[in-house]
């Protein structure tokens, strides 16, 4: 099976990780994740953005090349898969977007009305290749250790467009821990928001966010904490230490278990805590301060 | 040729702001077979009602044609007036110019042009209509109550005293509903057992009220004054008429692990069992999910414990067959499961629970013996939140939420913090509310009381997140002071969850046996919002209670008096006018296919032989359709039917429809 594939900025920056994992543990489970060729960033922070065209249309142009490209787009950052999710449900069911955006990629000759499905990479694990398949193809069975799932705000909201799962009562992570072998953890602060980008404003509060949910889910017995979203994932992170808990992509996990993880690469992949590749604004800002 | 007169309605502004009166009642002037035609203010009014009259008697009218509202609205009345004077009411045709025509259009012009096409093919029908006469048919003076709750034993209780029989038939092996669950009562704050068993019992001795208890309706068929109900009297494995009630059996039983739903599964049962102490009729029931020998064939412990030689583990469910003349429809509510509104932790935590958990928490008859205590450590609570509008008021449906207000939570919600704070002083009590809604007799001062004398904390704002700490035991429930702008974090002890109240789950299939009509949230729908709250547009079905909408126990005792009232008002009549408007078949065109009678909804079609007189002087036997008149509802599904154009439906005879649709399209 080959799908397109939208990795997105920060897959190739600070959030390596998921990105190479993904591509690895996709390929071990007989699914080429095909890079679409030109992509832009997504749009980013489309919430904030209700009536802005420009923002979109990046996400359009991924979303026609998949339509001619088998139909399917798989996004991993549950940034990018909210956005171009949003996007995707605009295009086929709000005239006015659908037909300001239409009038500006006319002269690069697209025209787009929602035709191709977006899926995230969960879904395609979930839906497309199955939670059994990947249950036969665990090599290194994560046996004793205990998980929760960080679902965030991205992956689940607007529960009506995302229809990933329920948005209060989301399985699709717990289910892909148990096939893992690993033992499932569920705690309340699964779907909240780990403060997001206040982070730029204030640091406290995403702290304190992150501090909330990474107690719940150790009182709850996790060891580790997986997500699918690189700003929860930076946010997490910083109080991981102090809270004992571990927190890692999704991806990574599931390579392992998968065993197509090289234990001594970790490093060189760049973690999302090392140093960044490139100098991002947000690295750059966090540098100065 | 008829003469017929044209009366032409203003109804205040109603019509008469966007329709032309005055030129639709010029327009009817040049109608052939109009011989008078006139517009009035009101014309449902004693003066117009009186023109119509005079006008009939003066001008000798054959028919007559009122553009007017809805037929619902008046074409009674105006079938009396021209009966009055003589005229069969059956010559009366009301052409609807307000909520066909007025109330939806706001072109003037065209509005008039639409109701002078209403009013022509109005005056087509009256051309070709014939006196009819109505029969009668008898009345069972016997009433059905679905539901033994306290709406249903109310309205059986107020049936009964007027002397008719009333058959009550409830689900659960107990009389009594939701409001023996109860704990106290608002305002008054009386124990819900001292009122509500004492009705029961009432109820048990009454010699004209009759109790199916552990019984289902399965199917009614038949029409106002003539129902036939089937019941379904599940099989109880314990004889009714042996069993003394004095509980041995339950004592014995080994297994013992049911989760008891008369405590909302908070507590364990027997697999035989009486629900409560003073359950009507105190029979024990056998639960055949769980006994052990219904299940595996073991045991048999109750059957050799009972002195009375009541255990029968071959009962089988028994249908019976019974006549009313009027069923009262009480079947109750539920909660909504808040499992849905994951974000309160119903599923994770035992110490959220339901208003209706908590309150046999506090009952004196409940798990705990009335002892206020948490469920998943039997310690008393100290800090207690209570969260209103659980699915209420909420547009968003995707998880089972409800439109509408459910009414009773304001109010039992301060029930719950006065009691608490009664008997446990010291507990803290904070109240989540999106609007106090208090409207009542007593009601307000009630609230004000919860917070001015006891001291509970009402917080006007949502709660976003209940988080249940495994390590301290405590339930962080985060929130918003909307008024102070702030958030709010609460360790709480218990959370409890006013949840939405929804129609009981049997209500649908009772609405379909009883043809019924049901809102879009499956409460019943009365006849008239305002002016028939008690009656379903089904003649001879009648509502009360929670299954019509929420409302609490003074609320639906009174509606369950004033349905018993209107059950009395149709049961001492000793015979009921038909339809008139009814199928008959031309048996000359009636090829004997039996279409009718399967399509026939009210079974009011059968097929006979009978011997004509054929052209040719002989004679042959054929096979033809006979319309059963009283029960015949004038559907008209069998003139459709027809595929030789036999049966016609007298009133709306194909002939008529055409000619009104020939009006409207000239």
């Amino acid at each position: 099976m080959v799908y397109s594939y939208f990795p997105g900025c920060t897959l190739k920056n600070k959030a390596r990780d998921l990105d190479l994992y993904g591509r690895r543990a996709a390929q071990a489970l007989g699914v080429t994740l095909e890079e679409i060729p030109e992509w832009q960033c997504c749009g980013g922070v489309y919430p904030m953005n209700e009536d802005e065209i420009a923002v979109r249309l990046s996400s359009v142009r991924a979303l026609n090349y998949a339509k001619e490209n088998g139909g399917t787009l798989v996004t991993i950052c549950s940034a990018c898969h909210n956005v171009i999710k949003q996007v995707n449900n605009d295009m086929a069911a709000d005239g006015t977007i659908s037909t300001h955006a239409n009038n500006y990629l006319k002269q690069d000759g697209i025209e787009y009305h929602g035709e191709a499905r977006e899926i995230h990479y969960l879904e395609l694990l979930r839906d497309e290749i199955g939670y059994d398949k990947v249950r036969a193809a665990v090599k290194n069975p994560l046996k004793g250790r205990k998980i929760g799932a960080y679902y965030g705000c991205l992956l689940l909201r607007p529960s009506n467009v995302m229809k990933m799962d329920d948005a209060e009562h989301p399985t699709i992570m717990e289910d892909l821990i148990e096939a893992m072998g690993a033992e499932k953890v569920v705690y309340a602060m699964r779907n909240e928001c780990c403060g997001g980008y206040q982070t730029l404003e204030d640091k406290e509060v995403p702290a304190k966010r992150a501090r909330m949910i990474l107690e719940n889910a150790k009182d709850n017995g996790a060891d580790t904490v997986i997500t699918a979203c690189p700003l929860c994932y930076y946010n997490l992170k910083k109080q991981a230490e102090a809270e004992g808990v571990r927190v890692v992509y999704f991806t990574e996990l599931l390579a392992q278990a998968l065993g197509v993880k090289d234990e001594n690469e970790s490093a060189a992949a760049g973690d999302g805590d090392g140093a960044p590749a490139c100098k991002c604004p947000m690295a750059a800002k966090e540098e100065t301060k | 040729m008829q003469r017929i007169g044209v009366f032409v309605c203003h109804c205040g502004s109603n019509i008469a702001a966007t329709v032309d009166v005055e030129a639709v009642a010029a327009a009817a002037k040049k109608v052939p077979g109009v011989v008078f035609s006139a517009d009035y203010m009101y014309m449902c009014s004693e003066a117009g009602q009186a023109l119509v009259k005079d006008t009939i008697k003066n001008e000798k009218l054959t028919g007559v044609v009122v553009c007017s509202c809805s037929p619902h609205m008046h074409e009674n009345t105006f079938r009396k007036a021209a009966s009055s004077v003589g005229m069969n009411p059956y010559m009366v045709e009301i052409a609807n110019i307000r909520e066909q025509c007025s109330w939806v259009h706001k072109d003037r012009e065209l509005a008039t042009q639409k109701a002078i096409g209403l009013m022509q093919a109005a005056v087509a029908k009256v051309q070709l209509n014939a006196p009819l006469t109505a029969g009668t048919t008898p009345v069972t003076k016997r009433a059905l109550v679905i539901g033994g709750g306290i709406a249903g034993m109310q309205a059986a209780l107020d049936i009964a005293e007027a002397g008719f029989d009333v058959d009550i038939v409830e689900q659960k092996p107990t009389i009594g509903g939701k409001m023996a669950q109860l704990d106290k009562t608002f305002p008054t704050l009386d124990c819900a057992s001292c009122i509500v068993t004492p009705k029961m019992v009432e109820v048990a001795q009454n010699e004209k009220v009759h109790i199916y208890s552990y019984s289902e309706v399965t199917d009614v068929r038949g029409f106002v004054g003539n129902f036939t109900a089937t019941i379904k009297r599940k099989a109880r494995y314990v004889d009714e008429k042996k069993c003394t009630g004095c509980g041995l059996c339950t004592e014995k039983c080994p297994m013992r692990k049911v989760p008891d739903e008369w405590n909302m599964n908070m507590g364990k049962r027997s697999a035989v069992y009486i629900p409560f102490a003073q359950a009507i009729p105190k029979v024990a029931t056998i639960d055949p999910r769980y006994c052990l020998h219904l299940t595996k064939g073991t045991c048999g412990i109750c059957s050799r414990v009972c002195e009375a030689g009541a255990i029968n583990y071959q009962a089988k469910d028994e249908f019976i067959e019974e006549k009313y003349g009027a069923i009262v429809v009480a079947t109750g509510y539920e909660m909504i499961d808040p499992g849905a509104y994951d974000e309160y932790a119903y599923t994770q935590s035992p110490d959220v629970v339901t208003s209706l958990e908590y309150e046999r928490l506090m009952s004196a008859a409940g798990p705990t013996g009335g002892h206020l205590v948490r469920p998943s450590d039997g310690k008393e609570p100290k800090k207690i939140v209570f969260i209103q509008c659980v699915g209420s008021r909420e547009e968003d449906s995707c998880k089972g939420g409800k439109p509408y207000c459910s009414k009773v939570c304001c109010m039992y919600t301060a029930k719950h913090a006065i009691l608490t704070k009664d008997h446990y002083p010291d507990t803290d009590i904070t109240v989540f509310y999106i609007d106090v809604r208090t409207p009542g007799k007593l009601f307000d001062e009630f609230y004000r009381r919860a917070v001015e004398q006891y001291g509970v904390h009402y917080i006007k704002g949502a709660v976003g997140k209940v988080v249940p700490n495994p390590v301290t035991g405590k339930l962080e429930v985060q929130g918003a002071d909307l008024i102070l702008n702030e958030q709010v974090h609460i360790d709480a002890d218990m959370v409890v969850l006013a949840a939405a109240i929804e129609p009981s789950r049997s209500a649908r299939q009772v609405a379909t046996m009883l043809t019924a009509s049901m809102d879009t949230n499956g409460f019943f729908t009365e006849a008239h919002a305002k002016l028939r709250p008690v009656e379903s547009p089904t003649a001879g079905v009648f509502l009360c209670g929670m299954a019509q909408g929420p409302k609490d126990i003074p609320e639906t005792v009174g509606q369950a008096g004033a349905a018993a009232a209107k059950v009395i008002g149709l049961l001492v009549k000793n015979e009921l006018t038909n339809n008139a408007c009814v199928a008959h078949p031309d048996e000359w065109m009636c090829n004997g296919c039996s279409q009718c009678e399967k399509v026939c909804p009210y079974g009011a079609i059968t097929y006979v032989e009978k011997e004509f007189k054929m052209p040719d002087r002989t004679k042959k036997m054929r096979r033809v359709a006979q319309v059963n008149e009283a029960v015949c509802q004038g559907c008209g599904a069998c003139t459709v039917t027809c595929p030789s154009g036999a049966m016609d439906l007298k009133g709306f005879s194909n002939s008529e429809i055409m000619a009104e649709v020939d009006a409207l399209c000239r």
